[in-house]
């Protein structure tokens, strides 16, 4: 197991410095000149000149990637925002927060009412129950998300006046953001939910548990449910990831400062080093939240256990 | 003669199969009462949107200065913009942008990731881990997030946004076909063409990728919904296409600002993208039942 988790790890980092490499080149590569920018309209050529060189655009390529991966992954530093000049790390931990907290508290709504949907349809196959939840889960998976967002405001900020529309504050700025974030992922997981429950419905251990006269309620709960569970758990990795690389468009309907905000602002002002260092967020992100599943998947599938020891063995014998 | 007649009656025989393969799988389709509101919503919507010059009751850029922010009435179904255009002449018309870059990312992409994942599916070895590592570092990033980013890279335009939509969607076809490859790999009629020298780019396409294809066509089915919506929100950050295009997204991202005034204005482009991706889903679900083997008698 410990082989397996080392192996995991190095090709965690292989990833990462890989993505590093593409966003820095395709930002190199990308047409326009930045210090011309930021500079502003009004700006001599020698004052862009000079920003070329504050801003280290004036030497070559080779030297720009290897200042950038030293800097990044030997000392840690992201760099320094070249419009706000200030440390992008600093920004970063503030912002850092509140797209977690969206970000969890939406996978958490996710499960719960995904799961709740699957099982509740499952159990009521071909009724109208199933009927109606898929129902409801087909309208969720359909209806864009930043739309449900503006649809929210005008409900329940413009009408009603409940929820503001904009900006982070107390916990009653969240409710929003969390809504639309969870919406599209709580249907992809009910559906999955439903699909796998139905498959393990008619293996033998369930007719054995419904033989030996088991209640339903634990029938479901205690013998199908955990086997169905396997396939929502290697997903979940992905939708976490998705829902925090989403949060950029919900952020920006919201007006939520958190990372994906700051990721599409320096996008638009050609903010480099900010651009960099939240895709590499978001890029450290996915791989730790899919090595997390991975382990957690393999730690709770004894079959991936007992598949991994035993291919040590063979490879010992070899 | 005998041959001869007997290689007609073998033709006959794979036309005759092919065809019916075809007309189970639509059978199928129509049977199920989901992906049958579907396939007429989706119709009625496309139609309305190729044919919008005809059904369409403004021009798409005629204004009508006394009813700006008009609100939805008998003159106006969906009511105005801000420049006293009438929005449902404007959906007909943004409908051809959104479904024509729904439809090409979602088969760019496909074909892309069914050409790389059969390589890498057939050839094994070497090839197939550089083509699967590489992959990982692809889909390390959201494609929603690599989407963002190659937009802004490349600037807006039809051709650049397709490319950017289609961008996230090749290594999940690339999972895909690989999987179905794997699991094809061993079968006898690869050996058998083997055997009679068929060329290796012939076994790949002509004999293997027909066996494996039909979830990569649900999946792209499924993929177009998708595309619409991603294509919509890039437009809505101001990426993608931009206003004045009627495109859905580009129109909500054009009337965000008078969303507390002027909720028609959001509600419609929302609504009908919230429709089209239903529509798509349906069939796709139904799609996908149709072609699973499981299901098939």
């Amino acid at each position: 197991m410990g082989k397996y988790i080392l192996k995991r790890l190095l090709w965690m980092i292989v990833i990462i410095l890989g993505t590093s490499f593409i966003i820095f080149t395709i930002l190199y590569f990308t047409p326009g000149d930045p210090a011309r920018l930021i500079a502003g309209g009004n700006a001599t050529a020698e004052d862009v000149e000079n920003l070329r060189h504050i801003m280290g655009l004036d030497k070559s390529y080779i030297q720009q990637l290897g200042e950038y991966f030293s800097d990044t992954f030997l000392h840690f530093d992201l760099g320094t925002s070249w419009v706000y000049n200030k440390p992008v790390v600093d920004e970063m931990l503030v912002r850092l927060p509140r797209t977690v907290i969206i970000g969890l508290s939406a996978m958490v709504l996710n499960l719960a009412l995904g799961l709740l949907m699957g099982i509740f349809a499952a159990t009521h196959e071909g009724k109208w129950q199933d009927s109606l939840t898929m129902g409801i889960a087909m309208v969720f998976i359909s209806c864009p998300d930043f739309w449900v967002a503006l649809m929210l405001i005008l409900l329940f900020s413009a009408k009603l006046g409940w929820l503001p529309a904009y900006g982070i504050g107390g916990p009653q700025y969240y409710v929003m953001p969390i809504i639309c974030s969870a919406l599209g992922g709580i249907a992809v997981n009910a559906r999955q939910t439903r699909a796998s429950m139905l498959g393990v419905f008619r293996e033998d251990y369930i007719t054995t548990a419904r033989a030996k006269g088991q209640r339903e309620k634990k029938v479901v709960f205690r013998h199908m449910l955990p086997n169905a569970l396997m396939p929502i758990i290697t997903s979940i990795g992905a939708g976490f990831a998705r829902i925090v690389a989403g949060s950029a468009v919900i952020e920006s309907v919201f007006s939520v400062p958190g990372i994906g905000l700051y990721l599409l602002t320096a996008i638009n002002s050609r903010d480099y080093p900010v651009v960099r260092s939240c895709v590499l967020f978001f890029a450290v992100f996915t791989s730790v939240s899919m090595l997390i599943v991975d382990l957690v998947y393999a730690f709770v599938d004894p079959r991936i256990k007992a598949q991994y020891s035993s291919v040590r063995k063979g490879g010992q014998k070899k | 003669m005998i041959r001869r007649k007997k290689k007609g009656a073998y033709d006959q025989y794979i036309k005759s199969s092919k065809s019916s393969l075809f007309a189970e799988t639509m059978q199928r389709i129509w049977e199920n009462p989901g992906a049958r509101v579907g396939i007429v919503l989706l119709a009625v919507i496309v139609l309305a949107c190729l044919f919008a010059p005809l059904v369409a009751p403004y021009g798409v850029n005629d204004m009508d200065i006394q009813n700006m922010f008009a609100g939805p009435s008998a003159q106006h179904l969906c009511g105005t913009d801000g420049m006293g255009r009438d929005l449902f002449t404007r959906l007909l018309y943004g409908g051809r942008y959104s479904l024509a870059l729904g439809l090409c990312a979602a088969i760019f992409g496909s074909v892309a990731g069914t050409i790389i994942g059969s390589v890498a599916g057939y050839f094994g070895g070497k090839t197939e881990t550089l083509i699967m590592r590489i992959m990982d570092i692809w889909s390390s990033l959201p494609s929603i997030l690599l989407c963002i980013l190659i937009s802004a890279v490349l600037g807006s335009g039809f051709f650049n946004t397709v490319l950017a939509l289609s961008v996230g969607n090749v290594p999940i076809g690339v999972r895909l076909i690989r999987g179905q490859i794997l699991a094809e790999r061993s079968r006898e009629y690869l050996e058998a063409a083997e055997s009679i020298k068929c060329s290796k780019i012939s076994i790949m396409f002509r004999h293997l990728l027909p066996n494996v294809v039909s979830p990569v066509i649900v999946d792209a089915t499924m993929g177009i919904g998708m595309t619409i919506t991603m294509a919509a929100a890039l437009s809505y950050i101001g990426l993608g296409v931009q206003p004045p295009t009627p495109e859905w997204g580009a129109m909500l991202a054009d009337a965000r600002t008078h969303i507390l005034n002027y909720p028609h204005l959001i509600m419609f482009p929302g609504l009908i993208i919230a429709l089209t991706v239903l529509a798509i889903n349906l069939i796709g679900d139904g799609l996908r039942d149709a072609m699973d083997p499981k299901l098939r008698k």
